[in-house]
C-alpha cells in the first residue's frame, strides 16, 4: 500500500535519511522502530509531505505522494498523530474529532449560508462519526470538555480518534503509548488490533519494545538514517546489528526484557 | 417624534459609524479567527472608500454600483497581495500588512490627478442611509455566523489552533487564509464607501496607521472567541471618545491606554465565554 | 553631486542603523517587536530639545540626557508592560500590541504637552561651520552623526562579541530558560537590553533633530516604519544585518531621491521591505530558527 523507494533527506550537510526503503502491505500492522534520532518521524513528515525528500519516492496505492500539499495527502488516505501531540487546546474533545471529518463535508455555501438540507445533513452525520470515535476510544464521557483538561493517555486516544475521523486507509501513528503506564498500553494494543480489524493499515513509530514485538507483524529498524534490518519480529529480535544499535543507549532495558521474555 | 429628530440630528453620524466600524471590526476578526495578525484593513477600507467615491463622482454611478466596487477593489488587491503575504507567519505578516498600509497611503498621495493627493476628495454625495449600513451590518453578521457553524468556521478555528495538523485533517490552509485574508478586505472595504458617502470628504490620512490600530483595538477589546465580541468592542471604541469629546488629544491616548490595559488584564477581551463558564461553573460548583 | 549624495545618505544611514540596532537588540534578546520604539524615538529629540532650551545646557549634555531619557522610559515600559506578559507566557504577538499602546500613549501625550507643530533647535546649538574632507562639503553635524553612530556601532560589536555580557545576551537570544539555567541573571539583563536599546533610539532622535532641525510628535512614526523595513532587509535579531541594513536603506533613500523625486521617499523602504518579504524574508542574514522557549 505505501512503498518508500530510495529515500533520502539532508539538511544542508546533515544527512538525516539515506536510501530508505519501506513496503507497508495493505491490511498490516507494521513497525518502525530505531535508537533516538534515527530519523523515523522524518520518515512520517516525508509521507505526509511536510518535508520533501531529497531523493527517492513514495508511492500510496500506485500514485505518487511526491510535491503534494500535506492537505491533499490526507485527502488522499493518510492520517497520522503526532509524537508531541498536537490537538487543538481550545476545542473540545468532540469538535476535535470533526475537524477531521473535514475533507468529507462537501456541501457549499449555499448550503452553509441556508442550512440547506445537505448542510444539515452531513454536519449531523459528522457529529454522529465523531462520537461513535470517541465511544471507541473510551472518550465519549468527555466529549463536551476542553481537549485542555486530559491525562497525557486520554490526549493519545483523542489524536488516534481524530486521525480516524478522516476515514483514512493508511493510520501512521508516532509514538502512540509515550507516556502510558502498562494498563493503557495493553488497552491501546487491543484497540490497535481492532483498527485494523476494521481494515486500515497501521504504520506506527514507537520505542517500546513489548508493545512492538506484540503488535507489529512486520517491524523495520532504523539507525542513523539508514534501514538496517527488516523482517517479523522473530528475526529482528535476534539479529545481530540491531542489538548492537541499541546497546549502549537507554533502550537496551527494553531489549533485555524483550530478550528475557522471548 | 421632534425628540427623536433632534436626537437624530445630533448622533446620527454617530450612529451609523457604530455600524461602519462594526463591520471594520468583524472585518478584522475573520483574518484573527485564522490565527493571522493582519493589518491591512485600515488600507481596504481606503481603497473601498476611493473606489467608491470615484465611482459616484466620476462615473454618476449608482449607490449600490459604488458600494459593488468599493468591495470588488480591496478584494481584488487582497486577492494579490494575499498569495505572498500569507505564507508569512505571525511577526512577518503584521509587519508586512502594516507595511502595505504605508504602500498605499504613500499611492494615493502620489496619484494626485485621480485621488486628489493630499487633499483628498471633496464633495461626495452623501447617500448613505441609516437602513443602509443596518442592512450592511446584519447581512455580515449573517454571513459571518453561518460561516463560523460550518466546516468553514471548523477550519478556521483549526487553523488557529494549529496550522500543520489542520492541514493534516484535510484542511487546505492557505485557501482558508486566503478566504479569509480576501473578504475581510472585503467587509474593509464595504465599510469605507459606507463611511465615505457619509461623511462626504475623504483623505489618506483617514487610513493609516492610526486607524488600522483603531480597528485592532475594537476586535481586541471586544474578544475575538464570538461575533459578539467585536461588536461590543466597536461599540465602546466609538463611543467612548464622544464621552471624551472636550479633550482634544486624550481621546487617542485613551485608546492607547485601552490597548495596553486590554492586553495586561484582559488577553482575551471583554466577551470572553470561556471566562464567564469559569465564573457560573464557581458559582454553583458543588463537587469538587 | 553624486558626491555630496554620499555624504548625506552615510549620515541618513547611520542614524537609520543606530534606530535599528535598539529595535533589533530588543527582538534578539527580549523576543519582542517594540513598536513604541519610535515613540522613544521622539522622546529622546524632546528631551534633548527642554533641556537646552530650559537649563541651557551645552549639546554634549543633552545629548546625554536624552540618551537617559529614553533608557530609563525603555526600562519602565519593559517593567510595566513586558515583565507581567513574560511572566505569563503571552504569545509574542501580544506585547506587540501592547507596545502600540505604549507607543499612542507616549506620541499623543508629547502632542498633548508640546503641541503639534514643528519645533526646533534654537540657533547655534551645532556650530553652522563646514569642513572640506576629501573634497567633500561635510557640516559638522554630518560629521558628529556619522563619528557618533559608528563609535556606537563598534562599541555595540566589542561588547555583543569579546565580552562576557555580550556572550550572555547571546546565549538569551538563543533560548532565555538555557541560559537562565547556565546561571545567567535573564531578568536583570532583560533591563539592561531595554535601557541600552531604548537609549540608542533616544540619541538617534536627537541626532535626526539636530539634522533636520524639525520636531513634532509623530516624528517616529515613520522611522518605525523604516525601522521594521530595515530590520526585515537585514535579519530580525541580528546586528550586523540591522546597522548594514540601515546604511543600505540610507543609500537607496537618497538615491532614489536624487534620481526618481522626493514624493516615492518613503515608499523606497515598504518596496524594498516588500520585496525582501518575497524572496527572503529572513532576511539578508537572519536565520530561519526558531526561538526555543
Amino acid at each position: 500500500m505505501l512503498e518508500l523507494k530510495g529515500v533520502s533527506k539532508s539538511f544542508g550537510g546533515l544527512h538525516v535519511l539515506r536510501d530508505v526503503n519501506l513496503s507497508v502491505p495493505e491490511g498490516s500492522i507494521f513497525g518502525l522502530i530505531g535508537p533516538n534520532g534515527a530519523g523515523k518521524t522524518t520518515v512520517f513528515n516525508l509521507i505526509t509531505g511536510l518535508l520533501a525528500p531529497t531523493a527517492g519516492s513514495i508511492e500510496f496505492q500506485g500514485t505518487s505522494l511526491l510535491g503534494q500539499r500535506p492537505h491533499r495527502i490526507t485527502r488522499s488516505g493518510v492520517a497520522r498523530t503526532f509524537q508531541n501531540i498536537r490537538l487543538f487546546k481550545e476545542m473540545t474533545l468532540l469538535e476535535n474529532v470533526v475537524v477531521g471529518a473535514y475533507r468529507h463535508m462537501n456541501y457549499g455555501i449555499a448550503g452553509l449560508l441556508l442550512s440547506l438540507p445537505g448542510y444539515r445533513e452531513q454536519e449531523r452525520r459528522a457529529r454522529e462519526r465523531a462520537l461513535e470515535l470517541l465511544t471507541w476510544m473510551r472518550l465519549e464521557h468527555k466529549a463536551n470538555d476542553l481537549a485542555d483538561n486530559l491525562s497525557y493517555g486520554e490526549q493519545r486516544r483523542l489524536e488516534i480518534a481524530r486521525a480516524l475521523a478522516t476515514e483514512p486507509k493508511l493510520l501512521l501513528l508516532d509514538e502512540p503509548v509515550a507516556g502510558m503506564n502498562t494498563g493503557e498500553r495493553a488497552e491501546l494494543m487491543r484497540e490497535i488490533i481492532a483498527i485494523r480489524e476494521r481494515g486500515y493499515t497501521i504504520l506506527m513509530i514507537e520505542h517500546d519494545m513489548r508493545f512492538v514485538m506484540g503488535l507489529c507483524e512486520q517491524i523495520a529498524v532504523l539507525n542513523f538514517g539508514k534501514i538496517i534490518a527488516c523482517g517479523g519480529p522473530d528475526a529482528i529480535r535476534s539479529n545481530e546489528e540491531v542489538i548492537e544499535a541499541y546497546l549502549g543507549r537507554e533502550d537496551e532495558d527494553d531489549m533485555e526484557t524483550t530478550g528475557a521474555q522471548a | 417624534m421632534s425628540g427623536f429628530d433632534t436626537f437624530w440630528a445630533i448622533y446620527g453620524n454617530l450612529v451609523l459609524t457604530l455600524g461602519t466600524n462594526a463591520l471594520l471590526a468583524l472585518s478584522i476578526w475573520l483574518t484573527l479567527a485564522c490565527g493571522m495578525l493582519a493589518l491591512a484593513n485600515a488600507a481596504f477600507m481606503g481603497i473601498g472608500a476611493y473606489a467608491a467615491a470615484l465611482l459616484t463622482m466620476n462615473y454618476d454611478a449608482p449607490f449600490t454600483v459604488a458600494l459593488a466596487g468599493g468591495m470588488i477593489a480591496p478584494a481584488i488587491v487582497a486577492a494579490l497581495i494575499g498569495l505572498p503575504t500569507i505564507r508569512l507567519s505571525g511577526v512577518y505578516l503584521a509587519m508586512a500588512t502594516l507595511g502595505f498600509g504605508e504602500v498605499v497611503r504613500v499611492t494615493i498621495l502620489n496619484t494626485e490627478s485621480v485621488t486628489g493627493g493630499a487633499l483628498g476628495l471633496n464633495g461626495i454625495p452623501q447617500s448613505t442611509q441609516w437602513w443602509h449600513v443596518l442592512l450592511a451590518v446584519v447581512l455580515v453578521l449573517l454571513v459571518l455566523w453561518r460561516l463560523r457553524r460550518s466546516k468553514v468556521g471548523r477550519a478556521f478555528d483549526a487553523i488557529r489552533g494549529d496550522e500543520t495538523a489542520a492541514s493534516l485533517m484535510g484542511i487546505d490552509v492557505r485557501a482558508n487564509k486566503m478566504a479569509a485574508f480576501v473578504l475581510g478586505g472585503a467587509i474593509a472595504g464595504l465599510a469605507g464607501a459606507l463611511n465615505a458617502h457619509l461623511t462626504f470628504f475623504i483623505g489618506p490620512s483617514e487610513y493609516g496607521f492610526d486607524r488600522g490600530v483603531e480597528i485592532l483595538t475594537m476586535a481586541i477589546l471586544g474578544g475575538i472567541g464570538g461575533l459578539t465580541g467585536p461588536i461590543l468592542g466597536s461599540a465602546i471604541v466609538t463611543v467612548l471618545p464622544e464621552m471624551l469629546r472636550g479633550f482634544g488629544d486624550i481621546r487617542l491616548v485613551v485608546n492607547g491606554v485601552i490597548l495596553v490595559l486590554i492586553v495586561l488584564f484582559l488577553p482575551q477581551g471583554i466577551w470572553d465565554p470561556v471566562r464567564f463558564k469559569r465564573w457560573m461553573r464557581k458559582g454553583g460548583k458543588r463537587h469538587a | 553631486m553624486l558626491q555630496q549624495q554620499f555624504v548625506n545618505a552615510l549620515s541618513l544611514g547611520c542614524v537609520y542603523a543606530l534606530f535599528a540596532l535598539g529595535f533589533t537588540l530588543v527582538f534578539g534578546v527580549l523576543g519582542v517587536i517594540n513598536l513604541a520604539h519610535g515613540a522613544v524615538f521622539m522622546l529622546g529629540a524632546y528631551a534633548a530639545l527642554s533641556v537646552i532650551n530650559n537649563f541651557a545646557l551645552p549639546l554634549w549634555a543633552a545629548i546625554v540626557v536624552a540618551c537617559v531619557v529614553a533608557g530609563v522610559v525603555g526600562v519602565i515600559i519593559d517593567v510595566l508592560v513586558l515583565k507581567p506578559l513574560r511572566r505569563r507566557n503571552a504569545p509574542h504577538l501580544i506585547p506587540m500590541i501592547a507596545t502600540i499602546g505604549v507607543g499612542i500613549i507616549i506620541n499623543n501625550g508629547i502632542q498633548g504637552i508640546f503641541g503639534a507643530s514643528n519645533l526646533r533647535f534654537p540657533h547655534g546649538t551645532v556650530p553652522e561651520t563646514a569642513l572640506e574632507i576629501a573634497g567633500l562639503h561635510v557640516t559638522v553635524i554630518e560629521l558628529g552623526i556619522i563619528f557618533v553612530s559608528f563609535a556606537l556601532m563598534a562599541v555595540l560589536m566589542f561588547v555583543m562579541h569579546r565580552t562576557q555580557f555580550g556572550r550572555a545576551l547571546r546565549a538569551i537570544a538563543e533560548s532565555p530558560r538555557a541560559a537562565s539555567l547556565l546561571g545567567i541573571n535573564v531578568e536583570r539583563l532583560f533591563l539592561v537590553t531595554s535601557f541600552t536599546a531604548s537609549a540608542l533610539g533616544g540619541i538617534a532622535g536627537v541626532l535626526i533633530g539636530l539634522y533636520s532641525n524639525a520636531l513634532f510628535p509623530l516624528m517616529g512614526q515613520p522611522m518605525l516604519h523604516k525601522g521594521i523595513a530595515v530590520i526585515i532587509l537585514g535579519g530580525m535579531g541580528d546586528i550586523r544585518g540591522a546597522m548594514i541594513g540601515g546604511l543600505f536603506l540610507g543609500f537607496a533613500e537618497v538615491l532614489s531621491v536624487a534620481y526618481i523625486g522626493s514624493t516615492m521617499r518613503d515608499a523606497v523602504a515598504f518596496g524594498l521591505l516588500f520585496l525582501i518579504l518575497l524572496i527572503r524574508p529572513q532576511g539578508l542574514f537572519g536565520k530561519v530558527v526558531q526561538r526555543k522557549a
